[in-house]
């Protein structure tokens, strides 16, 4: 009788989150912000991390502040959003932002079944971080790091406590296949953007807006 | 005054090559550029002695009119001695926090088909010799660097045939490659979190 008791609840609760995840999901919150919007950017290894600033670059100043989580592993990411961010506060006195490092989920030819952990581990680094900074948007394009993020933004939704947009920007890279991140957020991104038609014409609901970096 | 003018006179008559391979490491291709045979013969200062087939890419390069050669070899095990004669100099380093300048001097890029190095080059408006790793196994960057070859933007190859690309190449055949619209990324997110201009 117990154990029945036990898979009600259960049951209640897997269908409480099913339908919270579709909520979340499907549908999108429209013309809200008039004030500045929390950004938290998921800063990959190199050419992510490159190619992630050049879409700041072009933000408005009301894209403020902006987080910036990248893998513990990477030394030349810190260096580049230092930059970055020197170079917009001597524009902008407001401009504020933040860094921090989160352990690597996936290291560039990391086996399948050993990335399985290194993920988990990852997601325990990662949802304390998103719940603390809750973002207004995630924006990310592809490191394995914003998995784990993307994951405790939308748990954020789930739990009713902030609906966080998440952006998911392709890499310039991906020309006629989705990275692994991209396979995944495809489905759990608020936005998709892809910058070759290729990737449009096989994800539909992917937005092209050209070549954006 | 005298010293900016006069380096930027020496740096008009020493056309220089950059190499890069971003923040991996590619021995393949520092190997390639930079075999200990071919530094030897640069140092001896006669390129004319060694016949074609046993002619490394330095004094390819030299033939072709370049003086400087740039290497960032990143965590590469292969790291050539830095050197620097009458008549060439070889400069090698692992990271710098940005290549721009490096970039913005040399007159050719020969890079790793990483993205951000192959978009950095192509903006400055650099010709770019991409050069594939081929021991990269499901190698996605190889899309782009194949897609931009596709569409003239850039020359493509593996470190077997780059010397003979060198060689035989006519640079001023590649298109100009045009910026990107990163103001179509913030006009989007703008509606998106709903900020009306």
């Amino acid at each position: 009788m117990n154990f029945f008791f036990c898979l009600i609840a259960v049951g209640g609760v897997a269908v409480f989150v099913v339908l919270r995840l579709w909520l979340v999901v499907g549908f999108r919150r429209k013309g809200l912000k008039t004030v500045s919007v929390r950004v938290l950017v998921v800063a990959g290894s190199g050419g992510h991390t490159t190619e992630i600033l050049r879409l700041l670059g072009s933000l408005s100043k009301d894209y403020n502040p902006r987080h910036y989580v990248f893998a513990d592993t990477d030394k030349m990411s810190a260096v580049k959003i230092r930059l970055f961010e020197e170079k917009r506060a001597e524009r902008d006195s407001e401009s504020l932002y933040t860094t921090h490092r989160v352990p690597r989920s996936r290291e560039v030819q990391q086996s399948w079944s050993s990335s399985v952990f290194t993920t988990l581990y990852a997601v325990c680094y990662s949802l304390p971080l998103t719940f603390r900074l809750k973002p207004d948007l995630v924006l990310c394009n592809g490191p394995g790091t914003c998995v784990p993020i993307c994951a405790s933004a939308l748990l954020l939704g789930i739990l009713g406590i902030k609906k966080v947009i998440i952006v998911y920007v392709e890499s310039i890279c991906r020309v006629e296949t989705l990275s692994l991140s991209g396979k995944i957020l495809y489905h759990f991104s608020d936005y998709f953007i892809v910058q070759w038609p290729a990737l449009k014409g096989k994800y539909p609901k992917s937005v092209y807006l050209g070549r954006i970096v | 005054m005298s010293g900016p003018s006069r380096a930027s006179r020496e740096a008009v008559a020493m056309k220089s090559v950059f190499v890069t391979v971003g923040t991996t490491s590619f021995d393949e291709l520092v190997a390639c550029v930079s075999s200990r045979a071919t530094l030897q013969n640069s140092e001896l200062g006669s390129t004319e002695m060694y016949s074609t087939s046993h002619m490394g890419s330095t004094a390819i390069l030299r033939r072709l009119g370049y003086r400087k050669l740039v290497l960032q070899i990143g965590k590469g095990r292969v790291v050539p001695d830095s050197f620097a004669s009458t008549t060439f100099s070889l400069i090698v380093y692992r990271y710098k926090n940005s290549l721009k300048e490096d970039i913005k001097r040399a007159d050719l890029i020969i890079s790793h088909a990483g993205a951000g190095s192959c978009l950095e080059a192509l903006e400055e408006g650099k010709p770019l010799v991409v050069v594939v790793n081929e021991k990269l196994m499901d190698n996605h960057q190889l899309e782009l660097a194949r897609q931009l070859h596709k569409e003239g933007y850039l020359f493509y190859c593996s470190c077997s045939t780059l010397l003979e690309l060198l060689r035989s190449v006519d640079l001023s055949s590649l298109r100009r490659f045009p910026p990107g619209k990163p103001e179509m990324f913030s006009e989007f997110l703008d509606k998106v979190v709903g900020f009306e201009k």
